[in-house]
């Protein structure tokens, strides 16, 4: 795996991706901690790691093309709030969730707003794609654009 | 009560085919136990010293007759002929096959039940008032509310792997009757002066081995924004409770160390930015639900007046009932205390009876109690008489609600892989030895808790006397607290002193009773009497210092 | 000595290891001396067993006697249920466990 912790090649590759549901060209940018982003100014991909500050991203959302969220242990759920928090505050560029992810984390990640992911080890391409479309309806907002139950009980049109 | 729509019993029936999913990739080795783990314990499955364990929610402890039913057929199929009602309104199937447990599930969605998120660090059953709806003094029935949260949590993508379990419990009355300021959130629904309804939020309160109440974060939250206030509770806890240390990681220990204030101000900020957001179900939601927990059709013109001249009936009627908002009816508490028995324990055979008479006599409705007991909530007075009967004939007439014999207790070292101690032995021990000396009646309201490990799941820290067992030495030792209650004057048991054995706990409890006997004022309870005189009497009687 | 238990991956039944395979009774229970390490590793991936650890015992006359009262519980069965344990009609099984 690409997680060699040197200032070069740092974070994950555009190999290490196994789904994006995205159609823009992978970003492939060296990527940095947010400590060092904050620092240097050309910077468009960052790696934020669980107990980072995603807030501190949001005045520089524009110029970002990347946003890896490392997810050192799958328990570990910071993370979900980090993509939550980025993509509330606008963030459209590419969210790569990485690490210790399975099968039955996909679908919660995916509703936090991550739109790719490389995983440690490759997953049952299968599994995800049940994982991925498993849940047809959700009771509750999240960073994606589904109506969640309570409000499509309401709808006055386009009720199923 | 609250009725699936095809969205409701879509998810359940999603969740089955999930989990069965999760099954099979566990036995065919795609997932390794350490993977599994957390997976099949946020569908309530552990596995626990003698086999799986199975938690069955019962969302704010409401069940129709066609569900008890349901969970007695569970016993029958899938376990030994029992199960174990808890103190977070569930149920507890203690013999449970992993390649069955999917199969168990999928009957169980069939009566919109489930035991999704019943444990794992995310949000557990919503518990409630077991007398929601139905009690006297309550401002509004809580359970609408329940039910919103409990959709708005139920596979919520963030709060799923939080850093610690966090339980909810809603109550819409000054009277405390669901332990409401030990959970991590409290949920009162209170009457601004305006007369306008919200909710009051604690946050931070629980058991454990660091008790703590929870204190007031916010007094009113307005009804539409009930759902983002609690989105940003949940979200400063996700991003800055500790998980460095599993001990230090309930969301009590975050509020303890930032400070209720700082908390506070951390959470107006999140839920300042959350009502942007637009979060919040619409208020016809509300609206949509509360219809199902209308009032049933009481009957007006019902006499009010009780036969008492059967004197074990009219024990019963002191003891087990509870006062009802419409005239002529009474809640009806089941006692699953007889004496010498398994706290909260029920045979296949008694959970198939509750649930003849749940329909029979109560609007084919009961509820669980976090006292481990069931409720009847709406029975005619007229009607107290046959029911007594029956359930006195089946064992379930005990007349001790609030006693000493109605004790809570945890599986303890009997079931449970955490325990470090026996507790139902004790609590058998404890019934028997008191109903023996007939001082149950005299004794009057007193709560006895007992958790086998500093886990406190027996509630030992808010028992009027608790009991914690402790592992000396590889030998069961227990440990003697008083002062505690889980009621509106919630407050935390101290340890007296040093533990004792198996024999010694039993004479210390009857010890301490016998000190509030004798240093007991007119209408005092043994809380009463401990609040006033304070500990060192009972130290004294304990230890001789 | 040292022995090994753990729980029936499919049905979560408790067992011990007889040398061979897990069996149901603690007194099949063999002393695995310094292998436990490897046997747990080879079973658990195997998917045989479940949630396996060693643990001390002894063994007299009377059989394998685990040296922790939990490990005793789980031997035998729920204390409170008699009916429930591996020994129902044994009045004195539960002094074996206290």
């Amino acid at each position: 795996m690409a997680n060699d912790v040197s200032e070069t090649d740092f974070g994950t590759s555009p190999d290490d991706v196994q789904f994006r549901f995205r159609d823009d060209e992978v970003a492939d940018h060296a990527q940095v901690t947010v400590d060092s982003f904050l620092e240097q100014s050309n910077a468009a991909a960052v790696r934020i790691e669980p107990g980072d500050d995603a807030r501190a991203l949001v005045p520089h959302l524009e110029r970002l093309r990347l946003v890896e969220v490392n997810f050192p242990a799958f328990g570990d759920g910071r993370g979900y709030s980090s993509a939550r928090v980025l993509r509330e505050a606008g963030y459209e560029g590419e969210l790569r969730a990485v690490g210790d992810i399975g099968i039955d984390q996909l679908a919660y990640l995916r509703r936090c707003g991550f739109d790719a992911f490389a995983p440690d080890s490759k997953l049952d391409e299968a599994d995800a794609e049940t994982a991925f479309a498993r849940w047809e309806n959700v009771y509750q907002h999240a960073a994606d654009t589904r109506q969640p139950i309570p409000e499509r009980r309401h709808a006055s049109v386009g009720h199923e | 009560m609250y009725k699936y729509d095809n969205y409701d019993q879509a998810m359940v029936e999603t969740r089955v085919a999930e989990f069965r999913d999760q099954t099979r990739r566990r036995l065919e080795g795609k997932l390794s136990e350490e993977q599994f783990r957390p997976l099949r314990l946020m569908n309530g499955l552990y596995l626990q010293l003698h086999a799986y364990m199975l938690r069955v929610a019962i969302p704010y402890g409401t069940l129709n007759s066609a569900q008890m039913h349901a969970l007695a057929d569970t016993a029958e199929k899938y376990d030994r002929g029992y199960g174990h009602f808890t103190t977070r309104q569930n149920i507890q199937y203690n013999w449970i096959k992993l390649e069955e447990a999917p199969d168990l599930l999928a009957d169980l969605a069939e009566v919109e039940m489930h035991a999704i998120q019943t444990s794992g660090n995310c949000i557990r059953n919503i518990s409630s008032d077991h007398f929601a709806g139905a009690a006297e003094d309550e401002l509004i029935d809580p359970r609408p509310y329940a039910e919103l949260l409990r959709q708005w949590s139920s596979f919520h993508p963030e709060f799923s792997f939080l850093p610690r379990k966090f339980k909810i419990a809603v109550i819409a009355s000054e009277t405390d009757r669901a332990a409401m300021k030990l959970h991590d959130i409290g949920i009162q629904i209170v009457k601004s002066d305006s007369g306008e309804i919200g909710a009051r939020f604690y946050v931070g309160g629980g058991m454990g081995r660091t008790p703590m109440i929870a204190p007031p974060i916010r007094d009113f939250v307005p009804l539409d924004q009930l759902i983002s206030y609690s989105e940003a509770c949940l979200r400063v806890y996700n991003r800055y409770g500790r998980r460095d240390n599993k001990y230090k990681a309930r969301i009590k220990i975050l509020v303890h160390e930032l400070g209720a204030d700082e908390y506070k101000r951390q959470v107006e900020e999140e839920f300042a930015h959350m009502l942007e957001q637009g979060v919040e179900p619409p208020l016809a939601e509300l609206e949509r639900i509360k219809p199902y927990f209308a009032d049933p059709s009481f009957e007006t013109g019902l006499p009010t007046e009780i036969d008492r001249s059967d004197p074990d009936f009219a024990l019963w009627v002191d003891t087990n009932t509870n006062p009802h908002k419409a005239p002529g009816y009474v809640s009806a508490v089941i006692s699953l205390k007889p004496v010498g028995g398994i706290p909260g324990d029920a045979s296949t055979e008694q959970m198939h009876l509750m649930a003849e008479l749940s329909k029979e006599y109560s609007f084919d409705e009961s509820r669980v109690t976090h006292t481990q007991n069931i409720v009847l909530p709406h029975v005619k007075i007229a009607d107290l008489y046959a029911l007594w009967t029956k359930l006195d004939a089946a064992g379930l007439g005990s007349p001790n609600l609030d006693t000493i014999e109605d004790i809570i207790a945890c599986p303890g070292l009997d079931y449970c892989s955490l325990a470090n101690a026996r507790s139902i032995p004790l609590a058998q021990q404890i019934s028997k030895r008191f109903a023996a000396s007939g001082k149950t009646k005299e004794l009057g309201e007193l709560k006895l808790k007992i958790s086998g490990c500093i886990n406190a799941c027996g509630h030992h820290h808010a028992g009027h006397i608790g009991i914690l067992g402790v592992d000396k030495k590889g030998v069961e030792n227990y440990q003697l607290l008083l002062g505690g209650s889980e009621a509106q004057d919630t407050s935390l048991a101290k340890i007296t002193g040093r533990g004792f054995d198996e024999a010694g706990i039993i004479s210390a409890v009857e010890t301490v009773t016998d000190i509030y006997l004798d240093k007991r004022e007119e209408g005092e309870r043994f809380l009463d009497t401990y609040r006033r005189i304070g500990m060192d009497p009972f130290k004294e009687a304990l230890y001789g210092e | 000595m040292k022995i090994l238990t753990g729980n029936d991956l499919k049905s979560g039944a408790v067992v011990w290891w007889d040398g061979t395979i897990w069996s149901f009774y603690v007194n099949d229970a063999v002393d695995v001396r310094d292998q436990a390490d490897e046997i747990i590793a080879r079973e658990q991936s195997a998917r045989r067993v479940n949630s396996a650890y060693s643990l001390e015992a002894t063994c007299d006359e009377q059989g394998v006697r685990p040296a922790h009262i939990k490990d005793r519980v789980r031997a035998l069965g729920p204390t409170v249920r008699p009916d429930l344990t591996l020994k129902p009609k044994d009045p004195t099984a539960m002094d074996w466990v206290i």
